[in-house]
């Protein structure tokens, strides 16, 4: 899932000083640097939770959650992390974190969270989190941190978003649950397109996101 | 003090651990009521949903309420009528030695070692006290996990009106598609038993060929998920025949008078 997260890919965090435009630690990782289009992390999630936007929303905002809350966490004891054993404490952390987010889904939102099923747990191997806790985290300070962990996370969100918008329009016809076209064998006239519901439409759905982002942001263009 | 000495390596550890455990268990201990109310709820749905009655818009409990719920022992098939049913948890007496039976391992299809001796089983009656369906637990594993499901039986005690599980740890898109509305669509009207009553409802590989005389009693399989299909198939087996719920369904056949399908 994704590369070495503690190789940050992209130019525009390692040269990031701590006080350095708050906007811009925050708004980056939305198309500049997003973390699945650029730095190609957390697909796995990406794939298997975007067929309706009602889970897109839910898993997002549990994701931004996770890395706000984690990179918060991990920023704040940085200069007390031996280094030896940084990495099992950044997990800890963030799994303690997904622990908690997976027992308010399953008091307040049971449908959701058992459609989700094991995606929540999977939080925890999500990349993103902890590419961020290393390359960020452990570095600045925390308010950067925080907005660094929400920003990844709405990167995150955004893609998941958009895929879910073309996978729940064009494989079941519906844009969070209200009909938008109606389906032929429901009475309607579209013809749904089944591809769209498995996982493998979002790798082509994600592959023309990266293509329209590189098409305009050339500079994100990797060199042979 | 420097970070990489061996002491404050593990004061570090063994600090965030403790701070982590806390937050984790005061979350679990604090969310587990509202999380038990949930369960609860969703068992019913389902319950409903087997039955073919869930009404969206309606609550779940206002429907719920057509449902009368018998305590049943299974060695004998007669109902308990001692037992509190509200204080009956099924699955806690499969564990108990005193409150559940081991099965012996070739009549063990469901693969769940233990049964209970006592089961609560559902059932909705018309005004004249005319059964309208039967609703049975039912659980065993398949690849991964334990299922747990329901099935409801129609009143000829026969035919099948509904089936499905409300939890399960198979894999999603693969054992998982056991929750996939249209599979569990072709369970209603497919027979349990033949003439004879003899338990014949099974789960094929591929795909039911409608001109096959045995259509009836069979069902699609699951693409890519073989062993959790079996699963379904012995456990249904299980519970529908003698170890199961076969000699309570014997005496419902009497007292409803239902002799032939």
């Amino acid at each position: 899932m994704g590369s070495d997260p503690s190789l940050p890919k992209c130019a525009s965090v390692k040269g990031l000083l701590m006080a350095d435009k708050p906007k811009k630690v925050l708004l980056d990782p939305l198309f500049n640097n997003n973390p699945i289009a650029l730095q190609v992390l957390g697909i796995c999630s990406a794939l298997a939770v975007t067929s309706k936007l009602e889970t897109v929303f839910v898993m997002a905002i549990a994701v931004v959650f996770v890395l706000a809350g984690s990179n918060v966490s991990v920023s704040l004891i940085r200069k007390h992390l031996p280094s030896s054993i940084r990495i099992i404490c950044q997990m800890t952390i963030i799994a303690s974190l997904v622990i908690i987010v997976d027992q308010f889904l399953k008091a307040f939102a049971y449908d959701i969270s058992k459609q989700l099923s094991i995606f929540v747990g999977l939080i925890i191997t999500n990349c993103i989190v902890m590419g961020r806790a290393e390359a960020f985290a452990m570095k600045e300070s925390i308010g950067a941190s925080f907005l660094d962990g929400v920003g990844n996370g709405l990167g995150y969100g955004l893609i998941l978003i958009v895929v879910g918008i073309f996978r729940e329009l064009f494989g079941s016809g519906r844009l969070y649950g209200f009909v938008i076209l109606p389906l032929s064998n429901e009475g309607g006239w579209y013809m749904s397109n089944g591809m769209m519901l498995l996982p493998p439409s979002a790798f082509f759905i994600i592959g023309f996101f990266i293509w329209i982002l590189r098409g305009w942001k050339t500079e994100q263009i990797e060199e042979n | 003090m420097h970070n990489d000495t061996i002491k404050k390596t593990l004061l570090v550890a063994a600090l965030l651990s403790i701070a982590c455990s806390v937050i984790v268990s005061s979350a679990s201990v604090i969310l587990r009521t509202n999380q038990q109310i949930n369960k609860a709820l969703d068992k019913k749905k389902n319950i409903l949903e087997v039955a073919g009655l869930l009404e969206e818009g309606k609550s779940i409990e206002e429907l719920f309420g057509r449902f009368e719920a018998r305590v049943v022992n299974l060695e004998t098939g007669e109902f308990a009528n001692k037992v509190i049913i509200d204080n009956f948890d099924q699955r806690k007496a499969a564990k108990g030695p005193a409150s559940s039976v081991q099965i012996e391992r070739e009549a063990d299809l469901a693969r769940i070692k233990r049964r209970s001796k006592l089961a609560l089983v559902y059932w909705e009656r018309d005004p004249e006290g005319q059964l309208q369906q039967l609703i049975i637990p039912v659980h065993g594993k398949g690849l991964w996990s334990t299922m747990y499901g329901f099935l409801a039986l129609d009143a000829d005690l026969r035919t099948i009106r509904g089936f499905g599980f409300y939890e399960h740890g198979e894999t999603p898109g693969l054992g998982g598609e056991v929750d996939n509305p249209l599979w569990k669509s072709q369970w209603q009207g497919k027979l349990a038993f033949d003439e004879a009553w003899e338990t014949r409802i099974t789960v094929l590989k591929g795909k039911v060929n409608p001109n096959n005389p045995n259509a009836q009693f069979q069902v699609d399989g699951l693409s890519g998920a073989t062993i959790t299909a079996r699963g379904v198939r012995d456990l249904l087996k299980f519970w529908l025949g003698e170890d199961g719920f076969g000699p309570f369904l014997a005496k419902m056949r009497i007292s409803e008078r239902v002799t032939h399908g």
